[in-house]
């Protein structure tokens, strides 16, 4: 029941920081994100690594529960249905962190209708957890939507001059993109015949017995599992976001406030490519298999052009939002890859992308706290000034290019590494992917150390008409706390490696499932 | 829900519901007429709400008793009590107990409130009816029942030149609908020599004629469509929720709507069974697929292009008609999910009670508040009012069928069983006007939550009743999407019993 009093501690919380006095809401909801954490963190110390959530035997995966919810007529259930195994478990301890986090940097910059804004944000950790966490597709699809309402009112109502249309673009986005997507898995369900709309259900289904989906005479059963790929895979791009379908990401990243930006870019990204993982490479492994090359293609596209952008761009975060879309290119590659380094490194990337991104906005938060500008033709030589923000900023660029001992090298790595050996997937062309991916890595180290170079160094210089000071140790605590966890996993990837290949061998060609 | 089953409820008993409303609207106007002038607002508001929460008590229990798997026959079958009745029964009285609550500050001020409270009552009094009717000579009684205090209430402002304009519009058009569906009843009665609904469908055998059924029975089609209003019959419903006291458009856009569409399910489904209308060459289906069609697709477009809230909320109101229509519509002769498409209506309208009534207790609460109706005049509202622009917000987002409460539920168990029946392209239509549907729910959400507040938004007070109204309804919409269960079982279950 660990899964379930996460929720509801987020949810309980959630009202409780409404009710309260706008003065105390950040404490207090820092106080009650803090529950969360040590339970997630209990469970990450005794958490059994031998399960798969779409294993056959449910028993096999840790913190499970299944109670039926809804019996429609005898046609089929909808269970409350929950578990989590290497891959998810992470991606939950990584929610819990941000979120707290991303609370404590929301001090500074939040100023006005403070209860609803943190109880808004435990509400979307509600939601998040139950993401990762969720094993039927109704409830999954129940907490899938369950973010947006919050985020639409997070960037909404607290983000900058354009946020409304920044709000309204990224729901309307995600929210189109959601209805694609149910539609698809939808159709693949009943095309099945299957009686429950139970995840592992159906990817037993579709890969262990090989059934084919044969939902209506007028569509033939490959056809069928071919929409339902691309209407999920199209429903997830957008939330990823692969190149075309990116460009809510920038507007709604520069309008958010910082501490949701945090959230957007650590967290809400990863559902996307959680959902890709869990749902498209696993349940339709074939169809993934026969259009591999253009997959690939949509991963290295967004891993270059999302590059070129940031390199283009002149707010800092915008530049940090840009290159999120280049950093979830390579996740979408090392999944393609359909090997242990390269579905592996996938899911570590998006741990370590979370701390990383979140570390960069947080950055860049803090800054803007000081200057009351992002702009990098307005600053320059702020290590001058503040020389511990910057340090750790710079800290957080090199984790971003992938230096060693940072988890950003370990990800990258272990993506390359699988992606060249994708003999099966993408075949011949995987060394050609992998090389012009890592150019990637360049373009990256470009267009960072670029903007360092003009806003850090050189003469202190600022265009505005704030004096800068010191930055609050509450502002300053968040940014080590992502440090630390950065080089953490950079120096030991395995404290997490291992059960994330434990979760990801059996979903591979020649696994289990 | 055999383990509940204590009860011994004997055929008058099952009355119970029925016999407890009507007691309750004659016990309101008999203490308004002893001394109108000085009658506490508080007593009669008391007795009305304290009656249609004892009448829905009952209602609940005999539901969750089971009471009704055996239907119970009254006066030579005119009128039963089933799980189908029941069902509708709460709906309506769910309905008709937030109105009342909500009503408590909306005619706090006004004059003739005793004859408010009671041709409210009276109103459910005939919806109950409707729900309960088997023959179509009570189901002509019961929406004369319900129509003719409807007439009043909606006129009910009367210094205000809209409320007295619509009143006389719904007033004219239903009386033409009744005399339409009088002359339907008429003609299959003709053709069938019977007016019992169980009856008519065992002399469809030897139909005299099938052109006078068939004739008849489009006209009765007519009748449906106007009480539900559904397209091309729904013109008057914009004016009359328009011009109406709020409560009065949250009850007749609810409740009033949800008794239209149990008529429509019994009739059809009982009297005019798919199997035997198909021999007879008389499919009317077709029909209300047609008619489930224009209305999803008509009631959503004119809503995304209102600039008044309320104007918006009676259209999408027609626009929910259409999905509840697809009850009727993606019914099959071979399907095997019929009780599935069928439930899922009654799923629907039971969801819509509670999200629609609280949508439009919002809009009675800024009524009160004086706020005006356009988009800009909500703008900034949840600055002053966080916890009712929740409410509302949680309405919005239930309307149009996001998975936060039991409408996501009631939308998907609906175009799942249109699926289920062959009727992909029904559910097609429906998802994509649920699509749009979203943009002008969004809308209101971003006038109250995103914009800036005009510079003089400022509440005079906060009203207790439509508070109390709001919240409640707000927490059964999202407690329906934990606690869909029960709903869902008694729908399909109803659903499957009408269908047998």
């Amino acid at each position: 029941m660990m899964i379930e009093a996460l929720i509801a501690v987020c949810l309980i919380g959630s009202l409780a920081v409404l009710a309260a006095p706008n003065r105390y809401a950040g404490k207090l909801a820092f106080g009650v994100s803090l529950l969360p954490v040590v339970g997630s963190l209990w469970m990450f110390s005794t958490f059994d690594a031998s399960g798969n959530a779409l294993l056959a035997d449910p028993a096999e995966i840790a913190f499970y529960t299944r109670e039926t919810w809804i019996e429609l007529g005898g046609l089929y259930t909808i269970d409350w249905h929950v578990g989590l195994d290497g891959i998810s478990l992470p991606l939950v301890v990584l929610t819990t962190i941000l979120t707290t986090l991303a609370i404590v940097s929301a001090w500074t910059p939040i100023d006005e209708r403070q209860s609803q804004f943190y109880g808004l944000v435990l509400f979307l950790e509600a939601a998040l957890i139950g993401v990762f966490a969720a094993l039927d597709f109704f409830l999954w699809f129940v907490f899938w939507e369950a973010v947006l309402i919050p985020m639409y009112f997070l960037i909404g109502v607290w983000g900058g001059s354009r946020r409304k249309y920044a709000a309204i673009k990224m729901f309307i986005y995600t929210n189109v993109a959601s209805l694609v997507m149910f539609i698809g898995f939808v159709a693949l369900v009943f095309g099945l015949g299957l009686d429950t709309f139970n995840l592992a259900d159906t990817a037993q289904a579709l890969v262990l017995d090989g059934a084919e989906p044969d939902a209506a005479p007028w569509i033939d059963a490959n056809t069928l599992k071919i929409f339902a790929f691309f209407a999920m895979f199209a429903g997830f791009a957008v939330k990823v976001p692969v190149v075309p379908v990116h460009t809510w990401l920038p507007d709604a990243h520069v309008e958010a406030p910082t501490p949701v930006s945090v959230l957007l870019a650590g967290v809400l990204l990863k559902m996307g490519t959680y959902a890709l993982l869990r749902f498209n490479f696993t349940m339709l492994p074939d169809v993934a298999t026969d259009f591999a090359v253009l997959i690939a293609v949509f991963a290295v596209v967004s891993v270059i052009y999302g590059a070129m952008l940031a390199l283009a761009q002149q707010d800092l975060k915008r530049i940090v939002a840009y290159s999120s879309v280049s950093s979830m290119g390579y996740v979408i590659l090392g999944l393609i890859a359909y090997t242990v380094y390269g579905v592996g490194g996938a899911t570590f990337q998006m741990i370590s992308h979370g701390l990383i991104s979140g570390l960069m906005f947080m950055a860049v938060g803090v800054i803007y706290n000081a200057t009351h500008t992002r702009m990098v033709t307005d600053m320059s030589g702020m290590a001058d000034r503040m020389p511990v923000v910057v340090g750790i900023f710079i800290a957080g660029a090199f984790g971003y290019m992938g230096l060693p001992l940072m988890s950003g090298f370990a990800a990258e790595f272990f993506i390359f590494l699988g992606s060249f050996g994708a003999v099966d997937a993408i075949g011949s062309l995987a060394p050609l992917f992998t090389a012009l991916a890592m150019f990637g890595i360049v373009i990256v180290a470009g267009y960072l150390l670029y903007a360092m170079q003009r806003t850090l160094f050189g003469p202190y210089d600022l265009d505005t008409d704030y004096e800068v000071g010191r930055a609050p140790v509450h502002d300053v605590l968040p940014l080590f706390v992502l440090l630390g966890l950065i080089i953490l996993l950079g120096v030991a990837p395995d404290l997490i490696f291992e059960m994330i290949t434990d979760a990801v061998d059996p979903i591979l060609p020649g696994g289990d499932i | 829900m055999a383990e509940f089953g204590v009860l011994d409820v004997t055929t008058y008993e099952a009355l119970a519901p029925l016999l407890l409303l009507a007691g309750t609207a004659l016990l309101a106007f008999v203490i308004d007429s002893i001394d109108p002038d000085s009658t506490s607002h508080e007593l009669i508001a008391g007795t009305a709400i304290g009656g249609t929460l004892l009448s829905l008590a009952f209602t609940a229990w005999y539901l969750l008793d089971g009471v009704g798997e055996t239907p119970f026959l009254l006066f030579d079958s005119a009128l039963v009590v089933d799980e189908m009745a029941l069902f509708i029964t709460f709906v309506v009285l769910s309905v008709t107990s937030l109105v009342l609550i909500g009503s408590y500050d909306y005619v706090h001020d006004m004059h003739h409130r005793g004859e408010y409270y009671s041709l409210v009552l009276l109103a459910a009094t005939g919806m109950v009816t409707m729900a309960m009717a088997n023959s179509l000579v009570t189901v002509f009684i019961a929406l004369e029942l319900a129509s003719l205090p409807s007439y009043a209430l909606v006129a009910y402002l009367k210094h205000n030149r809209g409320s007295v304009e619509a009143g006389l519009k719904y007033f004219l058009i239903g009386a033409v609908s009744s005399a339409i569906f009088l002359y339907g009843i008429s003609l299959v009665y003709a053709a069938t020599g019977s007016l019992l609904i169980p009856e008519i469908a065992g002399s469809l055998d030897n139909v005299l004629d099938e052109g006078i059924l068939g004739i008849g029975i489009l006209m009765m089609i007519g009748g449906v469509a106007y009480k539900t209003a559904s397209v091309p019959f729904h013109f008057w419903a914009p004016e009359a929720y328009e011009g109406a006291p709020a409560p009065i458009s949250a009850f007749l856009s609810s409740a009033s709507k949800a008794a239209g569409f149990v008529i429509a399910f019994r009739i059809f489904v009982d009297a005019f069974p798919i199997a035997a209308m198909v021999d007879l060459g008389i499919e009317w289906m077709i029909a209300f697929q047609v008619l489930a069609v224009v209305t999803m697709i008509l009631g959503n477009l004119a809503a995304a292009v209102q600039n008044n809230v309320k104007r918006m909320l009676a259209y999408s109101s027609i626009g929910h008609a259409g999905y509840a229509l697809i009850g009727l519509a993606a019914l099959s002769n071979t399907g095997g999910a019929n009780e599935l498409v069928l439930g899922g209506a009654l799923m629907h309208l039971f969801v819509y009670g509670f999200m629609n009534t609280g949508a439009f207790l919002f809009l009675a609460m800024t009524e009160h508040w004086e706020i005006g109706r356009t988009f800009e005049d909500f703008n900034g509202l949840a600055t002053q009012a966080p916890i009712a622009s929740v409410a509302m917000s949680v309405f919005l987002v239930n309307l149009a069928g996001l998975p936060l409460g039991g409408g996501f539920w009631s939308k998907y168990v609906l175009f799942a069983g249109a699926v289920n029946n062959g009727f992909v392209w029904l559910a097609a239509i429906g998802a994509a006007a649920s699509a749009l549907s979203l943009y002008y729910y969004a809308k209101l959400m971003k006038a109250m939550w995103l914009e800036e507040p005009a510079d003089d938004l400022s509440l005079p007070d906060t009203p207790t009743g439509l508070y109390v109204a709001i919240i409640a309804a707000a927490v059964v919409t999202v407690a329906l999407l934990a606690a869909f269960g029960p709903v869902a079982d008694t729908a399909v279950n109803a659903a499957a019993s009408l269908l047998a």
